[in-house]
């Protein structure tokens, strides 16, 4: 496969065409929308799930739209089911690009899982083996997705909590080659890496220094739950429902440190906060992108990286 | 389940694909796990497996408390989820729009023994889930008071209506108007006669949806215009079910009520009145 396609988004002038290079974001929640109208400066972009405004109209249209007058959107689709064996719902396509031709995002971003089988919704980003048949099927996925949007994707890492017996690729080397063939960009989430790398007990850090980072356009911070595995050892659950975690920060702090500023999202989805608390967590996130963009090395880091 | 991949669901367990060996066993706790998966180093995965039905259950039983939420109370929360449990397992959702989800809610609710004593349950439901249907209705103008005003009178009886996307109504034999207000943040009334039939209209001119109680004849009157038939029309089978329609709060509640889009004169404007 040939990537021919453009990595920024067409604009059509119906928004503004901002650019949230070196700052933060937050996850949006409707409940949020007036603290975020009453101060929109205050936060570098804010991050969607595509299939919450993929109805026809009403109340989740008219936010998104206030929104994206203020600030850049990004649209991150959970349902897509990239990593499934069955073909892609032509409809479900229609209406994921069909909300990038609207809103005009400024990133595009779906998940390594899948999450339908058989025409049965599952609602959750379940796990694939990684395989050269499972390789084949998510480049040709992402090629429809990509086709169909007009522009190049982000594929994001997921969290795991099994390990499948046929998985013939490392997690790293199974993204890379997707990226090669695919031609598509990653999200890296650096809370799914530190929660895999507990739940199989690897080391976070030698995944993060085997990761293609040149090819991350986004960067997402998440918090997580703990509880047991089956033999009572620490298993950690993706549950978005708290605040970033220490050694998670640290890791951030590390890539950035490593990459140069890369667009990052602060993710809430449960047990959702007042705007200030989510907002001073997406602030955090944009301390340490400024550090290191002023720190000494981090320019000639960055120019290594881009020649 | 019709069987759409290419190595279905009746496959041996070793030749299934991932996706069939997940669906066997993620809705249904009394199967194991797939074989196919493990924990790290051999470790096992019962636990680590159950994360994943876990996630799905608790998903979508939460879906379904928030398309549901008068229902929900009423049954009470641990009810609620044992019963939209039980719902997931029977009906899982077919489309990835989770704002789609729980149309065969109400009739799996009528079937249902342990709740069968609830009669009004099946229709406040229905209530609520066309709630949830206007709420994500495409967007289009209220029919204007004047569109109607600048009708000729000869033309009225005549004139045909096109309903708002957002527009529904619901029948019922029970007093779901009052159980739904109650439920669902409204003043709660010192007694409910739930055996008292109330239909209600659905409406969301702009971006609030709108519940209407409608007085006796309203509902076929405003049926029979959704039906595309003539406002004369509408009246008459109004006044046949029931002789004491009053016609002129029922127009009014037409135009009031924003449940229709656009109105078109009878033989005057044939090829119909279409807005922007």
């Amino acid at each position: 496969m040939v990537n021919e396609l453009p990595k920024k988004p067409a604009t059509h002038g119906r928004f503004p065409a901002f650019n949230p290079i070196g700052r933060a974001g937050a996850s949006f929640k409707p409940q949020h929308l007036e603290a975020i109208a009453a101060e929109p400066d205050s936060i570098g972009f804010l991050e969607v799930h595509a299939e919450n405004y993929m109805g026809a109209g009403g109340p989740p249209h008219a936010a998104l739209t206030k929104i994206r007058e203020m600030l850049p959107v990004s649209l991150h689709g959970v349902c897509m089911s990239i990593g499934g064996l069955d073909p892609l719902d032509k409809e479900h396509l229609a209406r994921f690009a069909g909300l990038v031709e609207r809103y005009e995002p400024c990133l595009v971003s779906e998940h390594l899982a899948w999450s339908t089988h058989d025409d049965v919704f599952y609602n959750d980003l379940l796990p694939l083996p990684y395989t050269n048949e499972t390789l084949a099927h998510v480049c040709a996925h992402i090629d429809q997705v990509q086709e169909a949007i007009g522009r190049s994707m982000l594929l994001e890492n997921p969290s795991t909590y099994v390990l499948f017996k046929e998985s013939t690729w490392k997690e790293t080397d199974f993204l890379r080659e997707v990226v090669r063939r695919a031609g598509c960009g990653l999200l890296l989430d650096v809370n799914n890496v530190f929660v895999s790398a507990t739940n199989h007990g690897y080391s976070a850090t030698e995944y993060l220094a085997d990761f293609p980072l040149e090819h991350v356009g986004e960067i997402h911070l998440a918090g997580h739950d703990e509880q047991e595995d089956d033999e009572g050892a620490p298993l950690l659950i993706d549950s978005h429902d708290r605040p970033v975690a220490d050694p998670v920060w640290t890791l951030y702090e590390m890539v950035i440190a490593r990459q140069g500023p890369i667009t990052t999202l602060v993710e809430w989805d449960a047990d959702i906060p007042d705007w200030p608390v989510l907002r001073s967590e997406a602030m955090a996130a944009e301390t340490i992108l400024k550090r290191q963009s002023i720190a000494p090395d981090a320019g000639k880091r960055h120019a290594i990286h881009l020649s | 389940m019709q069987s759409t991949s290419h190595r279905g669901d009746g496959a041996p367990a070793a030749a299934r694909s991932y996706g069939a060996a997940f669906s066997a066993a993620i809705l249904d706790p009394d199967q194991p796990k797939p074989d196919r998966i493990t924990g790290p180093r051999g470790k096992a995965a019962d636990k680590r497996f159950n994360v994943y039905r876990n996630n799905v259950t608790y998903s979508l039983v939460t879906a379904l408390a928030e398309i549901f939420p008068a229902v929900a109370r009423l049954l009470g929360e641990h009810n609620f989820r044992l019963v939209a449990r039980d719902f997931l397992r029977a009906h899982p959702p077919r489309s990835r729009m989770v704002i789609e989800y729980g149309h065969e809610f109400a009739g799996f609710l009528a079937k249902l023994e342990p709740v069968r004593h609830l009669k009004y349950l099946p229709d406040l439901a229905r209530l609520e889930r066309a709630w949830l249907d206007a709420y994500h209705a495409a967007d289009a103008a209220p029919l204007a008071p004047e569109e109607v005003g600048t009708l000729p009178p000869e033309a009225l009886a005549g004139a045909c209506f096109i309903s708002h996307p957002a527009a529904r109504i619901v029948r019922s034999r029970y007093a779901i108007h009052a159980l739904f207000t109650a439920n669902r943040g409204g003043e709660m009334p010192e007694r409910i006669d739930a055996g008292e039939p109330e239909s209600v209209l659905i409406t969301r001119p702009n971006l609030q949806v709108k519940v209407y109680k409608l007085a006796p004849g309203q509902f076929s009157f405003i049926e029979a215009l959704m039906s595309g038939r003539n406002l004369q029309a509408a009246a008459e089978a109004a006044i046949g079910n029931t002789p004491s329609f009053d016609l002129a709060p029922a127009i009014g509640l037409l135009i009031e009520s924003g449940a229709f889009h656009a109105c078109m004169g009878a033989e005057r404007n044939a090829g119909g009145k279409q807005k922007g």
